[in-house]
């Protein structure tokens, strides 16, 4: 069943085309990798479906819901979330706090002025379970800012997912970790997601960890799509190989 | 909160319960004037400590809650505290609420610019309008025709003014821990924590669903409100009412009190007015040169101290455990 899908998505910077034209569609329960070159326009598109860009033209579906001119909160509440290329916590609060504001967010209680946020149970419980999901509950009460990079990316994920999306896009969740790092991040991201039935789209430029863990591989190359299949067909594939690999199949 | 902070509250409040009984009338009323100027303090850091906002413009709401008093005495013959509260507090959260639509979206310079500017036309509009505001001349709020607790306590006669400054320290003393309180309660809910969100990361704080301006015009309104309530508190204290509290270096006065004490902890503005409405009274004693010393005073905090004398201390702590 389509749970997201895009019609002629268009945005143009200047002379570079960045989307063009592009129809997208996610399957429910999927965990899509989106990949190309820099420059490809696969951020753009994710900054499309997520309004932190507006299109040129084209529109966006969640459903049969037409969202292309809704904003941000709406298409939250419509159920999507985001991550982002580079890390955006709340340097300043704990990790608990990063969490458990996702919560408040996704409950509707961040406008309570007079109640100890500490002091909610129920939100402060769930913030808890989600960390150890993410395998921080024990650095629950450091700053963001004292977490290691590759704890950082989990954190910056584990803040998404505590909206409890339906569709969860994460912009490269790997970048800029060790090798090892990624295995375990990408080992607990996709355990999480999958556990928790949530359609998720990656942003991804391993193409190690993208023919692991993605059910299915979109390609975009100058900002239109190259190629769509499961990973095996795309790794078999010849217009991919040439242009996002260098070689020959 | 845990047991030693808990613990050094109930002995700061202890200290505060008996000052008057050890500090004889003049520091209690120096006490008293810090004392509101702190809840002033508390009221600017929930816009700059815990929103990222800084405003220069503050005076405006400090000078409604005077002027409030002051028209309200003159026109209507009030002369009951309570209801100066009142009016001002609804004054001054109008105030709030109509400058916050237009300064809230924006941030950084061009909030601190429109902040001081909009604060800038109440002063003129003091200074232009002195048929009904006195002008420079300003108007006189005598605390001899005050009533505090509505009507119990007034202050007549030939000895009424220790009698006043002593009632009128505890009536602050109780409106400043309450203030205080609140003011814990409100950053330490979902609502503060969303507003340090925000100040923290405003494009992440978006991607939660938070709409930004919004809560940053609540902001404004509270910290417009705390700080209304100061200038309510500070009138029948200074007995007089000029343009002088609207114009900006009354704003800057503020931003000093916050960077003085340390704007990213919770006590750091309520310690910085209170020292530097000491700093202040003494400089001028000492010197027709106050400002000079003021002046190099802010230079040191911001060069060696930036955390403020509270953010320095905590850090301190914190190394020395």
């Amino acid at each position: 069943m389509t749970l997201l899908r895009t019609e002629a998505l268009k945005k143009h910077f200047g002379e570079t085309r960045a989307v063009d034209g592009v129809d997208f569609t996610v399957n429910e329960g999927e965990f899509l990798s989106l990949v190309g070159t820099n420059g490809a326009g696969k951020t753009t598109l994710v900054n499309l479906i997520s309004a932190f860009l507006l299109p040129d033209s084209g529109r966006i579906f969640i459903g049969d819901r037409d969202i292309t001119h809704a904003s941000v909160d709406e298409r939250i509440r419509s159920g999507i979330a985001r991550s982002f290329q580079l890390v955006n916590l709340f340097d300043d609060l704990s990790v608990l706090d990063n969490v458990s504001l996702a919560i408040f967010a996704r409950e509707g209680k961040t406008r309570r002025p007079f109640s100890l946020a500490a002091r909610d149970a129920a939100v402060t419980r769930e913030a808890e379970e989600f960390l150890a999901e993410f395998r921080l509950g024990d650095k629950a009460q450091s700053p963001a800012r004292d977490l290691a990079q590759g704890e950082r990316k989990l954190l910056d994920v584990a803040v998404a997912y505590a909206l409890r999306p339906k569709l969860l896009f994460l912009d490269e969740p790997t970048s800029g970790v060790s090798t090892r790092d990624k295995t375990q991040i990408m080992d607990t991201v996709s355990a999480v997601v999958r556990g928790g039935g949530i359609t998720a789209v990656v942003i991804e430029h391993d193409m190690d960890v993208v023919f692991k863990y993605s059910d299915r591989v979109v390609v975009m190359h100058e900002g239109r799509f190259l190629a769509d299949g499961p990973p095996e067909e795309i790794r078999r594939n010849r217009d991919v190989a040439k242009y996002l690999l260098g070689t020959d199949v | 909160m845990n047991r030693r902070r808990a613990a050094l509250v109930a002995a700061v409040v202890a200290v505060l319960l008996a000052f008057p009984a050890f500090a004889g009338t003049y520091q209690t009323q120096l006490l008293t004037y810090g004392l509101t100027l702190a809840i002033a303090a508390l009221g600017f850091n929930l816009l700059l400590g815990y929103t990222g906002l800084l405003s220069f413009g503050h005076s405006a709401f400090l000078g409604t809650g005077a002027y409030t008093v002051a028209l309200m005495m003159r026109y209507l013959g009030v002369s009951s505290l309570e209801l100066f509260i009142l009016g001002g507090v609804i004054c001054s959260a109008a105030l709030a609420a109509l400058l916050g639509v237009v300064c809230v979206r924006h941030t950084r310079i061009f909030f601190a610019i429109l902040t001081l500017a909009l604060s800038q036309v109440l002063w003129t509009l003091a200074y232009k309008f002195f048929w009904i505001t006195g002008g420079t001349d300003g108007l006189r709020v005598p605390f001899s025709q005050l009533t505090l607790l509505g009507g119990l306590v007034s202050f007549p006669g030939a000895d009424a003014f220790a009698k006043f400054i002593t009632y009128y320290y505890y009536y602050v003393l109780v409106v400043f821990c309450v203030c205080t309180a609140l003011m814990w309660l409100i950053v330490h809910s979902p609502f503060g924590k969303t507003l340090q969100a925000i100040r923290d990361n405003e494009t992440r704080a978006r991607f939660l669903g938070v709409r930004i301006w919004r809560y940053r015009w609540l902001a404004f309104v509270v910290s417009g409100i705390f700080t209304g309530l100061a200038g309510i508190l500070w009138v029948p204290l200074n007995g007089l009412v000029t343009p002088d509290v609207l114009y900006w270096p009354q704003s800057g006065k503020i931003v000093f009190f916050a960077v003085l004490g340390g704007f990213r902890t919770f006590a750091g503005p309520i310690v910085g007015a209170v020292i530097f409405n000491y700093l202040e009274v003494y400089a001028v004693a000492l010197t027709q040169y106050w400002q000079l010393a003021l002046g190099v005073i802010l230079i040191v905090l911001v060069t060696f101290l930036p955390a403020g004398i509270v953010g320095t201390a905590a850090r301190l702590g914190a190394k020395l455990k």
